[in-house]
């Protein structure tokens, strides 16, 4: 063990200092000190795409693309790790699974970031979600005209039901045989998770209410699927899951990716994407090995999320584009939309310890779905709570400004505590957004700027939402209730698609207005973010475009 | 090596409970008992960011935000911790733009609350008795200091987005603190069986019900 080794000695393989994906192979997620065989593409040969980002977006491209014969690289500035070597169980060391160097954030309501909305992993920030895997509200994909608020999609909503059953398939979704809520779907490929205190917590408050609930559809197997085992509910799953259980990009998409012949690059940073005087973009330089390089590319795919990927476009600059790429629109970085996460939260006289299991085995999609006696547009769900101490302390501290002896008693209560959080949907603003700060990071890039204001009709969901979930709490016996103000979750819009190259940065397909060999491929996408979480949304129409890329390729349209 | 931290844990609502009896069972894996280990070897007094005049503000503080049991053997090195992670330049992905850095953030803070105290006192903060250091973090926590020392950050800010977060986060790493609250701490590969109210696997901490504190006892003890 390395108990006494110095806190500052590099691991003889820190997957965080040394890229292990090379020399013709990549980690195997599913075994320790396991590899499997990896192609490797020139630098100096173009490939078909050199996708920028391994997550959601970026990991099922990759994946997608290489299957259909194209030739991909990916990048990722994250580690590629091994989960049942490098994962342990704690909250602190885990932190690594997090994008934490800095990004400023001003506006009325300065973001937080890190925990809960930005990865840097091979596998981005699937490899710390809560695996929470909801489809959008049919009419959310033409808000605009059908429900009068927000933007539509230039995509319709009975195409994306196909695109969700294949991603509720690839990740082997537990979920309810039928689903409360919207059009019918297929039954989930897994039964649902038992549900832990927490989440019965969520039933029989709903039931008291008179609305729906369900088990959470998840993306955690409730039965073995391939070399994954089921979860064992050790609850860390926001920490990374140790065990392979959790169904993420990184152990799902990417190996597919690999096997069929895509090259995945870790700890490769892409700074700067190039342009040639045509206008074209011609391939990406990127950091690794402590050295800049070039890879030369026919296409480009940016898959950073919505605060890298618009930082990467603006940092890309040239005297033809002088306010950064795919940005005549002016919006590459604005409609920034983050999600509502306020809860309520209380005690029961029973023991709950909802450190078990997965944190949100229950929801209630019911404010999605019923539009009367609402005074704001949009919708939220609401799901069962699961935080690890450090979470909790800093949430009840925070909330209610304890500290000392006062602070301690509450802790004291930990496993008595419950709660219910909503995830919600913000409108689209021009004026939150993501510009560049004059400060650079470690690779002297400028950092990114980070503006949020909360508008009115956010605010008013907000005072609904908790006011529904303390109802809902009081009535399924917890006392002692408070509320969470000033969280917000996930990270949307920057960059959004539409059917007019003079409001949005990306057509459908995900190709942008002003430069077609250049595509974004992320949630940065989105028009509007709904009221679900929206990892299962961003992998659909990341199939979704990758189906289009080859349709186009076929009639030589790419 | 747990024998050295086993915690005063013989009352309170989880007595007996040590989450470090699980560290050589199916609970724990490698690489867990890799980073627990490395944290329970930091000596108490190392502090490498912060020199020692903000050592001691930043113990004082620690000792009023997260109040240890006196008889505690081996109290949690909260502020040492603190330094390990500046040391190691673990950020939080965000900061406020009325902040700097974290490393600087500490040690303007520090450094202001010590010169209000000096103002407000003539002593520094980690002389003043309870009461005076618990009304001076009242007031930072509600804004009300404001001496040139804090060179702009402002002091409501800091407490909340700093001083009391950070502390936080360095207390409950600790596996004192998850036995305080009868966390299950770390849980792979074995997780859990027991789901609903009132269930609890073998190896979790059992709650001290009043007339049952024995059982609780000798429930935790077994815990492995």
């Amino acid at each position: 063990m390395s108990g006494d080794r110095m806190f500052d000695d590099p691991m003889p393989d820190d997957p965080m200092e040394v890229p292990r994906a090379t020399n013709g192979r990549a980690p195997d997620v599913f075994r320790e000190g396991g590899w499997v065989p990896m192609r490797e593409h020139s630098e100096n040969e173009a490939v078909d795409f050199a996708i920028v980002g391994t997550g959601a977006g970026g990991g099922t491209l990759a994946c997608k693309l290489a299957e259909a014969g194209f030739s991909v690289v990916a990048f990722d500035a994250g580690p590629y790790w091994r989960p049942l070597e490098d994962f342990a169980s704690d909250e602190t060391e885990q932190r690594k699974l997090f994008w934490t160097e800095d990004r400023l954030c001003d506006g009325d309501d300065p973001l937080k970031l890190g925990d809960n909305n930005s990865g840097r992993s091979v596998g981005g920030s699937t490899v710390h979600y809560a695996m929470v895997s909801l489809r959008f509200r049919p009419e959310w994909f033409q808000s605009r005209s059908k429900l009068g608020y927000g933007a539509d999609w230039p995509i319709d909503w009975r195409e994306m039901w196909r695109y969700y059953q294949e991603v509720e398939r690839t990740l082997q979704i537990s979920g309810p045989l039928s689903y409360p809520w919207g059009p019918k779907r297929p039954r989930y490929p897994r039964r649902p998770h038992e549900l832990n205190a927490a989440a019965l917590v969520l039933a029989k408050g709903a039931e008291a209410l008179g609305i729906d609930w369900a088990p959470t559809p998840i993306a955690t197997l409730s039965s073995p699927h391939g070399k994954a085992p089921p979860c064992v509910y050790r609850g860390f799953c926001t920490s990374g899951c140790s065990t392979n259980a959790k169904q993420s990009v990184l152990n799902t998409w990417l190996p597919r990716a690999l096997a069929a012949g895509a090259e995945i690059r870790d700890l490769a940073m892409v700074g700067r994407i190039e342009t040639d005087r045509a206008g074209l973009v011609t391939g990406v330089h990127y950091h690794r090995d402590g050295q800049w390089r070039f890879q030369r590319a026919r296409n480009v795919v940016v898959a950073g999320y919505a605060i890298e990927t618009p930082r990467l476009l603006l940092n890309s600059a040239t005297d033809r584009f002088p306010d950064g790429l795919a940005n005549s629109s002016g919006l590459v970085g604005s409609n920034l939309m983050v999600q509502l996460n306020q809860a309520v939260w209380g005690s029961m006289a029973e023991e709950v310890r909802s450190y078990k299991a997965p944190p949100s085995l229950a929801l209630t999609e019911h404010w999605n779905y019923a539009d009367d006696g609402k005074d704001f547009f949009g919708g939220y769900c609401y799901m069962s709570q699961g935080p690890l101490p450090i979470v909790w302390a800093r949430t009840l501290a925070g909330s209610r400004g304890l500290w000392g002896e006062a602070l301690m008693r509450q802790m004291e209560r930990y496993n008595h505590q419950v709660g219910l959080k909503m995830v919600g949907e913000c409108l689209p603003q021009e004026r939150n957004r993501v510009t560049l700060a004059d400060e650079t990071d470690r690779y002297g890039l400028p950092v990114a700027r980070v503006t949020y204001s909360y508008c009115d009709n956010d605010k008013r969901m907000m005072r609904h939402a908790l006011g529904f979930m303390g109802q809902a709490l009081e009535a399924a016996g917890a006392t002692d209730l408070w509320e969470e103000r000033d969280d917000t979750c996930h990270l949307n819009g920057t960059a959004r698609m539409g059917s007019d190259p003079a409001t949005s940065v990306v057509d459908a397909d995900c190709r942008s207005w002003d430069i077609p060999n250049l595509w974004i491929c992320d949630g940065s996408v989105f028009p509007t973010v709904g009221g679900v979480n929206p990892s299962l949304t961003i992998q659909a129409i990341a199939c979704r475009t990758a189906d289009r890329i080859q349709a186009l390729a076929g009639r030589g349209a790419l | 090596m747990p024998d050295e931290t086993m915690p005063d844990n013989t009352s309170g609502r989880y007595p007996g409970y040590d989450v470090l009896a699980k560290r050589n069972g199916p609970s724990w894996n490698d690489k867990t008992r890799a980073v627990i280990d490395r944290r329970l070897a930091i000596d108490p007094e190392d502090h490498r960011i912060f020199d020692d005049a903000a050592w001691r503000t930043l113990k004082a503080v620690c000792d009023r935000i997260v109040p240890q049991p006196p008889k505690r053997a081996a109290p949690i090195p909260v502020a040492a911790l603190l330094d390990r992670r500046l040391q190691e330049d673990r950020r939080d992905g965000h900061r406020d733009v009325r902040l700097p850095p974290i490393a600087e953030a500490w040690r303007r803070g520090l450094a202001a609350l010590d010169a209000e105290c000096r103002r407000a006192h003539d002593r520094p903060f980690h002389d003043l008795g309870p009461d005076q250091q618990d009304a001076l973090l009242r007031a930072m926590q509600e804004g009300r200091l404001d001496d040139p020392a804090w060179e702009g950050m402002p002091s409501r800010l800091f407490f909340a987005s700093r001083l009391l977060p950070d502390i936080l986060e360095a207390y409950y790493s600790h596996p004192t603190a998850w036995n305080e609250i009868g966390f299950g701490g770390p849980a792979s590969p074995r997780g859990y069986v027991r789901m609903g109210f009132d269930r609890r696997d073998p190896w979790e901490a059992s709650e001290a019900k009043p007339g049952r504190e024995d059982v609780a006892w000798e429930e935790n003890r077994r815990v492995r």
